[in-house]
């Protein structure tokens, strides 16, 4: 066989310049290890996104059929007020409940790591143990809670005599959303923050300690710089996460159908007007856009973590 | 830096094998200083956090236990009315001719041949990416990461027009094609592999005569065991929890997994006039939760989850 040139970890770079008779053997057999991934990716990433832009382009007509109508769902995209709402409230979402869960999740992170735990493992395995339940089933469980008919808040509610707010009226609706996404991804995130915590070489501790710094100074000044690149990759997920909210919304839309309408969130509406109203070209724009404004605001939020560091 | 390697800012990670779990605790309580005394306001804290995580699971237990009468007329966090937990199990099983049990082994089959599939298709991948100089390399990560930032979410309308065209839909390969994809699990095997396997045995293997996918079957998996394990639990949960590729594909109940069959009786049951099966909706998640958990706290031990940040360890 040949001896093949490979490329290691890091930056250490490929051996260059052996045979190229030998080389050239191997050459393609990367490809026999990714190909039948790439074939997959191709027919079930790919081939969509093609097929989204293409659909985005044409419209049905109630005469002449499916026409060629180049941007003009994407004009009506971006002044139809029903995506608006739907973009505005996610926002709002993302605004409030990224960080509430992120700064959740490294203080949680933080405490984990502080050995002055008495049963950390408990800790983390509990608040990790969510991660597992699935959407719908977190979704339906908080429901039933938060619901007037057996619900856990009704309870409450007439136990104060109606001074606790109502978790799924209008105007508590998005954060009562929020706090089964933060149930759900808290530990998660704490998790990825922990194992960050971890991989920080222990001689650090002891020279800090040596010179006497405290326990904020050692967080301000080892603990989070070694946090940054989780963060990143924390955020990112989540930001992600965020501008796909469905299943949450969706299973609690049965639940109180006047504060979550069918365009809660733009994937609700996306996801409605193509399986109630049948609007498959004007939907497929809309994802579109969502996409976009997903890589833009993913890309943002990595590019300010990478100037941070520098 | 060639322009192959895998960039990232990740902090260079420089042992891989796996630490003795009571090693890494002791070295976990060797930082922090010489103040190891527990702290009390933390504890209170997270004993806090734990009770938020623990809460609606507890009543998910409590409330599998109670009759439909009695779920509306007791108080939600302790038991009450008669123990019902066995006869709830029973009619989650019976009911509608037992087509829970369907929707359980459908998603068996969903999570089997999806994660499974997923797994293996990322490794391999992975695993090529990290070891394997070839023409269109670079292009390969381009197109991964390009697609990646696309919300997968936002494409299920054009999969689902573009699955209904090739007459896909409402079969299991409409929920398991889809689920073979996991470009996270593909990027972490790449990581893994690039520190986990070393260059020098695969040389050493092809020298004795090794043909290459011989020798990562043999060899290289081996090394490569505690990142698929990562890469397993991820898509394992993913697809026994997935709900929104089924939603959309499948219009027949019987090709059903869990959550979509449990939220169908939670939207029956909300409809006027239909049967209402709340009881049911209750035992049926707790029934859909135990399995995912029971791996989920099985496999953790061999999590890697630095690995989702770029560090080998941890």
């Amino acid at each position: 066989m040949a001896v093949n040139s490979t490329v290691a970890a890091g930056s250490r770079a490929a051996p260059r310049g052996r045979g190229r008779r030998e080389r050239g053997r191997a050459r393609w057999a990367g490809w026999a290890f990714v190909g039948p991934f790439l074939v997959v990716f191709a027919f079930a990433l790919i081939v969509p996104i093609g097929y989204a832009v293409y659909l985005s382009l044409f419209r049905q007509q109630l005469i002449g059929g499916n026409a060629f109508v180049g941007l003009s769902n994407y004009r009506v995209a971006l002044s139809d007020p029903q995506f608006w709402a739907s973009l505005r409230r996610m926002l709002l979402f993302l605004v409030v409940q990224v960080p509430v869960m992120t700064v959740l999740a490294l203080l949680a992170a933080l405490a984990l790591d502080s050995a002055r735990l008495r049963w950390a493992p408990l800790y983390r395995l509990s608040i990790f143990l969510p991660y597992a339940v699935p959407a719908v089933v977190a979704s339906l469980m908080w429901g039933f809670i938060y619901g007037s008919q057996f619900g856990l808040v009704a309870r409450v509610r007439s136990f104060l005599g109606g001074h606790f707010p109502d978790p799924l009226s209008s105007n508590w609706v998005l954060t009562s959303i929020g706090n089964v996404v933060t149930w759900e991804f808290v530990g998660y995130n704490m998790l990825i923050f922990f194992s960050a915590l971890r991989a920080v070489p222990g001689e650090l501790y002891e020279a800090a300690e040596i010179d006497g710094a405290t326990q904020f100074a050692i967080i301000r000044w080892i603990k989070l710089p070694a946090l940054r690149v989780a963060i990143v990759v924390s955020l990112i997920f989540s930001v992600i996460g965020s501008l796909q909210l469905f299943n949450e919304p969706e299973v609690l839309h049965f639940l109180t159908p006047d504060t979550i309408p069918a365009n809660f969130t733009p994937n609700m509406y996306a996801y409605n007007l193509s399986f109630a109203g049948q609007e498959y070209n004007y939907s497929a724009a809309i994802a579109i856009v969502m996409g976009i404004l997903t890589v833009i605001i993913a890309a943002a939020v990595q590019w300010y973590g990478r100037r941070r560091a520098a | 830096m060639s322009g192959t390697t895998v960039t990232t800012d990740k902090p260079a990670a420089t042992t891989v094998g796996r630490k003795p779990p009571r090693l890494a605790r002791r070295a976990a309580k060797r930082r922090g200083g010489p103040r190891k005394r527990p702290s009390v306001l933390l504890n209170i804290l997270m004993t806090v956090m734990l009770l938020y995580a623990l809460l609606p699971l507890f009543w998910l237990v409590v409330n599998s236990t109670k009759t439909q009468a009695a779920l509306f007329s007791t108080f939600g966090l302790w038991f009450g009315g008669k123990f019902a937990l066995w006869s709830n199990i029973h009619q989650v099983f019976t009911y509608d001719n037992g087509v829970f049990l369907r929707w359980l082994g459908n998603t068996v089959l969903y999570v089997v041949a999806g994660a499974g599939g997923a797994t293996l298709l990322a490794t391999l991948a992975g695993y090529g990416m990290a070891k394997y100089d070839f023409p269109g390399k670079r292009l390969v990560f381009a197109i991964v990461l390009g697609a990646v930032a696309v919300p997968a979410t936002a494409l299920a309308v054009p999969t689902f027009l573009l699955f209904s065209d090739l007459h896909l839909t409402n079969t299991p390969w409409a929920v398991i094609v889809p689920s073979l994809v996991s470009p996270l699990g593909f990027y972490l095997i790449w990581l893994y592999a690039a520190e986990a396997v070393p260059t020098e045995i695969l040389e050493a293997a092809r020298i004795d005569g090794a043909g290459e996918f011989r020798t990562f079957f043999v060899i290289s998996s081996r090394l490569l065991t505690p990142g698929v394990v990562t890469v397993v639990l991820f898509t394992v949960v993913a697809t026994w929890n997935n709900y929104f590729l089924p939603l959309i594909m499948l219009s027949n109940p019987n090709w059903y997994p869990l959550t979509v069959g449990l939220n169908d009786w939670n939207q029956q049951s909300f409809t006027a006039g239909d049967q209402s099966v709340y009881n049911l909706v209750v035992t049926g998640s707790l029934l859909t939760v135990i399995p995912i958990m029971a791996a989920f706290l099985y496999l953790q031990r061999y999590w890697r989850f630095g690995l989702a940040t770029g560090s080998v360890k941890g």
